[in-house]
């Protein structure tokens, strides 16, 4: 913040007079809060990531539609079956499908393309001597992540909400316990539902950013991520592992469901964040160690 | 606030495994000068231009940029330097105007209000406003490099460091970088430039250093250099063993003859004197000539190789 907000030119104005320019319509921004839009640009723009939010926005479609085709819910779940009753299900279903795979897939691409995407192109060398200080450059990269797996998680509640109101009763809602709530209340559980996915994502993304800084092959970096995760599933599935479970980044994913029931249970979700944010934490960290000391020869 | 040297290094060495790249170089580079880094292919230049920028950590040694210590104030100091290294490198689906505006908003002293100025500028001054709008994918080498330029000159710059900035460029275009650099130089801007082509070099520096496998061999002003040349005079004359003994008396070294002329060392003589001493001796004087060795003959004697690649 310190430097960014006085005025940046000043001491630059006596080698060449900045051209007084007629007040343009410019938006006087920070200089990191332009780094942090320019990153997000990048990402929101290219079409590989668009066609990544499309197929994720696909999914809630593709359920409501399936369920209204066949005329009942497919599955006797409770989530899928409330999908009938309440679009607002068609979104929290799509949860339920998409985050195995496709949403930590989403993140892998983005978080694993952070460093060595720019390693690969070789702009990271010209962002180093702009100057970019490497723990600027890991934090604006981070940021650019939760933003994606903010929007992702969006667009696939989103899609749901419109797609299950068109198709399906808006009314009010049974939560899985049993109980009966107005719409509204219902949006707001779902609401509660895509932050505690977003947040449970942001362990994805620093993963996927710290093997970012290792390598200058993008797809490995992508490719390392999404093992990892879908190693961390594996092994939650295996039931001799028991044991192990609870410390698995993987484990509590599902645990929102929590979320719609009436109380809702929160010690279960509390530890989700917990051990997510945990994970956060070390693989920022072990970003930090391994990026900052790091030659920078490609 | 005058700097003294615009880069300064001691000792700076780097190490890959178990090849020691960039050995003990001492740099000095006056501020104001241009300064020709010269070597062959793979003997260590871009890797110390990487180590003066922060992006390869020296094994050992210290440098420092326009006076200031590296390792204390990078963060304060690269801002006032512009820097091409080994080659452009840009996002390919982005034009070139917004590959600059990237760089330019990574800037965090840079102004949001004088962006727009101050690329078209850069662009304009490199010939590239015409395809600023063009993908960068769709650039030719050429074009690429003067994108490279361009973002070096975003800002205001008291030093640029250039890393064979004329690669991939035809006549035309080595014509304008050389342009370009001499301009920068006027306006008193360090320019430490590195390259493998000497003649590149040779007319626009003003200083070189000269790195053979690692090593700094020689560095210093271009006119020391000079000096130091052996500069022969050839005198074509019917009596070449007479014009031989007015040459050895006027002082001259490593005289020889050959079927029609003698030919000597200069050193401290003046050519018009021997001319005059040999007209005085009845010397027949049928052509005379000053042989000065030009400089790529001169970095053949001090890298030993020449100019191959070296392992």
């Amino acid at each position: 913040m310190s430097r960014a907000d006085v005025e940046p030119d000043a001491h630059r104005s006596e080698t060449l007079p900045a051209p007084a320019l007629p007040a343009q319509a410019a938006p006087r921004l920070g200089g990191r809060a332009r780094f942090l839009r320019s990153e997000l640009l990048m990402v929101f723009r290219r079409r590989r990531n668009l066609a990544l939010l499309v197929v994720l926005g696909a999914v809630p479609i593709l359920i409501a539609v399936a369920v209204k085709a066949s005329g009942h819910s497919a599955r006797g779940d409770s989530i899928f079956g409330g999908i009938t009753d309440n679009g607002l299900f068609a979104a929290l279903a799509a949860f339920l499908v998409v985050m195995p795979l496709f949403l930590p897939l989403g993140v892998a691409v983005i978080a694993g393309d952070a460093v060595s995407g720019e390693a690969n192109t070789g702009t990271l060398r010209y962002l180093l001597t702009v100057p970019v200080s490497r723990t600027r450059l890991l934090a604006v990269k981070f940021g650019g992540i939760l933003v994606w797996c903010a929007a992702s998680v969006a667009v696939v509640a989103a899609c749901g909400v419109i797609v299950g109101a068109i198709l399906f009763p808006s009314g009010e809602l049974t939560l899985l316990s049993g109980r009966t709530v107005s719409y509204a209340a219902g949006g707001y559980r779902l609401l509660l539902v895509a932050g505690y996915v977003a947040l449970s994502l942001a362990m994805v993304g620093a993963l996927g950013l710290f093997v970012s800084t290792m390598t200058e092959v993008p797809v490995a970096a992508m490719a390392a991520t999404l093992t990892l995760t879908i190693v961390s599933e594996v092994l939650d599935a295996v039931p001799q592992l028991s044991a192990l479970h609870p410390w698995l980044p993987t484990h509590y994913w599902l645990q929102w469901v929590d979320l719609l029931r009436d109380p809702m249970a929160t010690a279960a979700v509390g530890h989700g964040l917990l051990v997510s944010s945990a994970y956060v934490l070390i693989f920022l960290s072990l970003a930090w160690a391994r990026f900052s000391g790091k030659d920078v020869t490609s | 606030m005058t700097v003294a040297a615009a880069i300064s290094s001691a000792g700076l060495s780097k190490r890959f495994g178990k090849q020691l790249v960039v050995d003990a170089v001492d740099l000095h580079v006056p501020a104001g000068s241009v300064y020709g880094f010269l070597g062959p292919n793979g003997s260590g230049k871009t890797t110390t231009i990487r180590i003066l920028l922060g992006l390869v950590f020296p094994t050992a040694g210290t440098h420092a940029l326009l006076d200031k210590d590296f390792a204390a104030s990078a963060a304060d100091v690269l801002p006032r330097v512009g820097a091409l290294v080994e080659g452009p490198a840009f996002h390919p689906y982005l034009s070139g105007r917004a590959n600059l505006a990237r760089l330019d908003a990574a800037d965090s002293r840079a102004s949001a209000r004088t962006a727009r100025a101050r690329i078209g500028e850069a662009l304009e001054r490199v010939g590239l406003s015409a395809a600023a709008g063009k993908r960068y994918r769709n650039y030719s080498l050429g074009m690429r490099q003067r994108l490279g330029i361009a973002a070096a000159l975003l800002q205001p710059r008291e030093l640029l460091v250039l890393d064979e900035p004329t690669n991939g460029l035809d006549p035309q275009g080595t014509r304008e970088v050389r342009h370009l650099i001499t301009q920068l130089g006027r306006d008193g801007v360090t320019v430490f430039v590195s390259s493998h082509l000497l003649s590149e070099v040779e007319q626009v520096c003003s200083h070189v250093g000269v790195m053979s496998v690692g090593r700094m061999v020689w560095q210093g002003a271009l006119a020391e250099l000079a000096a130091q040349q052996r500069v022969r005079v050839r005198v074509v004359t019917g009596r070449p063993s007479d014009a031989a003994t007015v040459l050895r008396g006027m002082g001259l070294a490593e005289v020889a003859t050959d079927d029609d002329a003698a030919t000597g060392v200069l050193g401290q003589a003046v050519p018009e004197r021997v001319v005059t001493a040999l007209v005085a001796a009845g010397v027949g004087v049928r052509g005379f000539s000053v042989e000065r060795p030009n400089l790529e003959d001169v970095f053949v004697e001090l890298t030993g190789a020449g100019f191959d690649v070296s392992g």
